[in-house]
């Protein structure tokens, strides 16, 4: 999980920043024009695909029950959507609650091991190893330590969710211009103030860009998680209909849970919108 | 009164001595240069006196209060403007203010007064990267004055910005001290900026760094038009040329 999160974290850079790496006010002129041409693209590639797909299980080449169409999934997905809707509201609520904790353990470890040296050598290790760890290798066991409720969910998503955050704060705030710091200093900053004038907004970029990660990687959690041991939630609802050999509800709940991670993340773009306006009037 | 001495100063580093008894004084009102070569120095000197490093000896005091070593006192301005990209310019004047405990509001109309006098009207809503270079330092003044209206450090203020935006920013910066009566000492390497715009000039030469001179610009404040093409400024320059 360590390498790929690396990877990920830097290819979030935004759409915005790199027009600003880019620079000069033609160029910005320029790709927004080509910008209606950049979105047809994968459209066009996505209907294709479903196209193939189509005729691949309407023809016979795939046996049916083996591969619905998309169709027959869309057909499941509006038939099962009453339950597929109750199901996914437990997986919210859980991955809601496990993100906003882990979140906030995030935080509060940047912020210790940025303002204690002795902290950042004792802890940051532990906390790269809490990542080798299999998602999948430590679910049953939280399972079996904390039953079949929310808990052993929660606990889950926050181990998951808290790396990414501390990883991209702590660099964030590492990363704080030296003199900026110094001249704040000149004017008799404190260490608080120096954090919340210079180092914590000046993070705040990084900070999205890692909660775009740890906002896919919580509803993945859950599902995890509940494939595992639950009585509601989308990982229960997919773990049945794999009993059931019913392949159109699987693709129906496998499309579903992409949907949402895709919402969510389009919700952190809202909010880092919201929360950074400066970024806005170039 | 405003009255920054500096005595005996010196400070080494890995063993090296980078400056080396430095004793320089800033009288009220007084536009002091401090001209010599890159790496002389000069910015170690200024960061002894904004009290961020505490020389090996020697002390520094503000209106006769020892202030070495202790920053919060005297602040500075750099060549990079060090605005906070993601504060509007009224609230990165305001920094000093908020940084005293004032309240936002309050804070931003007493700085909002300045606005007009410092020539960055309707600049207060904006954002440092929608200003050009000469404003944005403009700004960075404004914020050093709100910190202390006694003593300011400026060091190479202007330098990173191309000649004609200098030259006015030359311009507008005695226009500004005219108006402000604002004791500076100035960091430059160039000759023809510290004869323009100070009333004395500190040469500070060798390694490690020393007060080697000490040259009285006689030309009545405000500056004549033409002063810069005068014979007076070609023979102080030429007086700091042999000497450096």
């Amino acid at each position: 999980m360590c390498l790929p999160l690396k990877r990920k974290l830097q290819n979030t850079t935004s759409k915005r920043e790199r027009k600003r790496i880019q620079g000069g006010r033609g160029q910005e002129q320029f790709s927004r024009k080509s910008y209606a041409g950049e979105k047809v693209w994968p459209v066009l590639t996505i209907i294709i695909i479903l196209g193939i797909w189509q005729t691949a299980s309407s023809t016979g080449m795939v046996p049916r029950f083996m591969l619905p169409s998309p169709i027959d999934v869309a057909k499941a997905f509006i038939i099962d959507f009453p339950l597929l809707m109750s199901n996914a509201k437990v997986t919210l609520l859980e991955a809601f609650i496990g993100l906003g904790m882990g979140v906030a353990v995030g935080f509060l470890m940047a912020v210790l091991m940025d303002r204690f040296e002795k902290m950042y050598q004792a802890f940051y290790p532990l906390i790269v190893l809490t990542q080798t760890v299999p998602t999948v290798a430590i679910a049953p066991l939280l399972v079996l330590w904390f039953g079949y409720e929310m808990l052993p969910k929660v606990i889950l998503i926050v181990i998951v969710t808290f790396f990414p955050v501390t990883v991209s704060l702590l660099d964030g705030f590492k990363s704080a211009d030296r003199d900026t710091v110094n001249l704040l200093r000149s004017m008799g900053a404190s260490k608080v103030q120096i954090f919340w004038f210079v180092k914590f907004p000046g993070s705040l970029g990084q900070f999205f860009a890692s909660l775009r990660i740890s906002v896919s990687y919580a509803v993945v959690g859950a599902v995890i998680a509940e494939w595992l041991g639950g009585f509601s939630g989308l990982g229960v609802y997919m773990t049945r209909v794999k009993k059931a050999f019913s392949f159109d509800k699987m693709f129906a709940v496998i499309f579903l849970i992409s949907v949402i991670s895709l919402l969510l993340m389009g919700a952190v773009n809202l909010l880092q919108k919201k929360c950074m306006p400066w970024e806005e009037r170039e | 009164m405003a009255e920054l001495i500096v005595t005996d100063v010196t400070l080494s580093y890995e063993n090296r001595h980078v400056i080396e008894d430095i004793s320089i004084e800033l009288h009220e009102n007084e536009l002091v240069c401090l001209l010599g070569a890159s790496g002389g120095g000069k910015t170690t000197l200024f960061n002894v006196i904004s009290g961020l490093y505490t020389p090996d000896t020697g002390n520094v005091t503000l209106n006769g209060e020892d202030i070495t070593g202790q920053p919060g006192h005297i602040s500075y301005m750099l060549q990079k403007d060090l605005l906070l990209p993601y504060r509007t310019i009224e609230d990165n004047v305001a920094l000093p203010l908020l940084l005293k405990g004032e309240k936002k509001r309050s804070a931003r109309e007493k700085v909002n007064a300045y606005f007009e006098e410092f020539g960055l009207q309707d600049t207060q809503k904006k954002y440092p990267h929608q200003l050009s270079g000469g404003m944005r330092q403009r700004a960075a003044l404004l914020r050093t004055y709100m910190f202390s209206r006694d003593v300011a450090l400026l060091d190479e203020p202007f330098s990173a910005l191309d000649t004609l935006t200098k030259s006015d920013m030359h311009r507008w910066y005695l226009d500004v001290m005219d108006k402000i009566q604002l004791s500076t000492l100035f960091i430059t390497h160039d000759i023809d900026e510290a004869i323009l715009l100070s009333d004395r000039i500190y040469l500070l030469t060798g390694i490690p760094g020393r007060i080697t001179d000490e040259i009285i610009i006689r030309e009545p404040k405000p500056r004549r038009k033409d002063f810069h093409m005068s014979r007076e400024f070609l023979e102080y320059k030429k007086r700091i040329i042999e000497k450096l």
